[in-house]
């Protein structure tokens, strides 16, 4: 027994890691409530938690759902776009001056601070929370993919042009393979921007959503409600990053980083 | 000689701007190219042998002079041009045979026949069984003869290589000299070879032409007459040893190599 728990802690396993840790964290927590006794409003025990979620699942599944279909929709429009105005920008020189410029000057405001002003545009309906969603999104998708369409070997781009390329031929065939792992950088930070943007656009206005919750619970001093909502959020943005990980590691077994990963399993076989 | 040229470089120079103001990279360089000829280009680093190579391949404008192939004025890049450069290129998520075919591909839909061709010239290097592979399992010599192999696909009249096994260990790069050998042999295309190695370029020439640098010029162009096929041996030769010498020397009187 002993032994397999010592090899089955020895190897190498992300999800595993991700499990004892967190485990570990609760447990943890759990002790600590039990040991300090703080006043439940202001830290509440995990199974205390469980138990307020489990009061009302179809209510917290509800907001949560809602919350999830933002990020969503936002996340995708914001990789439709940021996609389009890379490829604009790599290759205009008008749309590189004009919007790469203005891109990347407005990328150092706090653009959560703009959230009040899609209210006052947009009313308090789902099209407000998409907008926030999308704008913090799109960032680091146009950058990253900017970056990874203009990271292609020049001697490739010799190579199309004495083949008599189109400027088409180029862009399918070369350039955005290449800017792919850039793109999937910039898709896994957004996606994270993305919920973030859902949860600040519930916050400013509106009566769904996890952040509605959030700020409902808040006004009752209903701590526990407070973190059943964190903890949701919580396995909601691991597993939308998972998600989009997983994506990666499907589409480019050829990219270098991937390359390793398949190494170390083989290592280990 | 009576043959026209395939390639023919008249007075051409090539002047960059750079901050300090305008730099000559080539000067008052002609040359001409017979169809089917092999020529070699040595020079030390910096002598503007490789702008040379992207002047024909139509890669670069030129500031003054003439360049035609096949006849015609160079505007944009040649007609029927392979080419060979020191990193092989490939796409990683490509399977070779994809990655060979990539030189049809860009303008159309490879048929049926270009498969089969592709298959058999990467047979013919050595690559049968790696059609399938992906370009990071293979080693740096498999890379770089596939990417000649993609070259070679669209059945090219003029390749131009750039220092193509400069990136290789001496052992590779010596199967490689023979292989290259082998299949101009057998194709006879024309080629302008890019390389630093005098004893490449020796091997693999009709006319070894000689640069040097800040401005590159060219100082000699050497005839090669040594019997073909040429196998490895050749390079034990007095003969071989001679043109060895010859450039090395010539190199070493202007003070570019250390004798």
């Amino acid at each position: 027994m002993m032994r397999f728990v010592r090899k089955w802690l020895g190897g190498d396993n992300e999800t595993r890691d991700v499990v004892v840790v967190l485990s570990a964290a609760l447990l943890l927590w759990e002790a600590g409530v039990h040991l300090f006794k703080p006043s439940p409003l202001i830290l509440p025990a995990p199974s205390a938690i469980f138990a307020a979620f489990l009061e009302t699942p179809g209510l917290f599944m509800r907001h949560l759902g809602f919350t999830l279909g933002m990020t969503c929709i936002g996340f995708a429009l914001a990789v439709v776009l940021g996609v389009a105005l890379a490829v604009g920008i790599v290759y205009s020189r008008f749309l590189e001056r004009t919007i790469y410029t203005l891109l990347v000057a407005l990328n150092s405001i706090p653009k959560v601070a703009l959230a009040p002003l899609f209210v006052i545009w947009m009313g308090t309906g789902p099209e407000p929370k998409i907008a926030i969603a999308l704008m913090l999104a799109i960032f680091p998708i146009v950058i990253d993919t900017v970056l990874g369409l203009r990271s292609v070997d020049p001697d490739m781009l010799h190579l199309a042009r004495v083949s008599k390329a189109s400027p088409w031929a180029v862009l399918t065939k070369i350039r955005f393979p290449c800017a792919l792992p850039s793109l999937f950088a910039g898709m896994k930070v957004a996606i994270s921007f993305a919920l973030v943007g859902a949860i600040v656009g519930e916050f400013v206005a509106g009566s769904q959503g996890i952040g509605f919750q959030i700020l409902v619970a808040q006004g009752q001093f209903d701590t526990i409600r407070v973190f059943v909502s964190l903890l949701l959020l919580g396995l909601v943005g691991t597993v939308l990053f998972f998600l989009v990980d997983y994506a990666e590691r499907l589409l480019l077994p050829w990219h270098v980083s991937q390359r390793a990963r398949h190494e170390r399993s083989a290592e280990r076989v | 000689m009576a043959a026209t040229p395939y390639v023919s470089l008249d007075r051409v120079g090539k002047t960059y701007l750079s901050a300090r103001g305008p730099v000559a990279a080539l000067e008052n360089i002609s040359l001409d190219i017979r169809p089917r000829e092999f020529i070699s280009v040595v020079g030390p680093s910096g002598c503007g042998k490789s702008t040379l190579l992207k002047l024909v391949g139509g890669l670069e404008n030129i500031t003054s002079g003439r360049v035609t192939v096949a006849g015609k004025v160079l505007d944009g890049t040649p007609d029927r041009l392979g080419m060979v450069f020191q990193r092989d290129v490939l796409l990683d998520w490509r399977t070779i045979l994809d990655n060979v075919l990539l030189s049809i591909e860009f303008t159309r839909k490879p048929r049926a026949d270009e498969r089969e061709r592709a298959k058999a010239l990467l047979n013919r290097f050595g690559l049968g069984g790696f059609e399938h592979r992906f370009p990071w399992e293979l080693s740096g010599g498999m890379r770089q003869r596939a990417s000649i192999c993609r070259a070679l696909l669209a059945d090219p009249e003029l390749l131009l290589m750039d220092e193509p096994f400069g990136a290789l260990d001496a052992m590779t790069r010596d199967d490689l000299n023979v292989e290259l050998a082998q299949i101009w042999q057998d194709t006879r295309k024309t080629l302008l070879f890019i390389t630093h190695s005098i004893v490449e370029a020796v091997f693999l020439s009709d006319r070894v032409v000689m640069m040097s640098k800040a401005p590159g010029v060219i100082v000699d162009t050497i005839a090669i007459d040594l019997p073909r096929p040429r196998r490895l041996a050749v390079r034990d030769s007095a003969e071989f040893a001679a043109y060895v010498h010859r450039i090395r020397h010539h190199f070493a009187e202007l003070g570019i190599v250390k004798e």
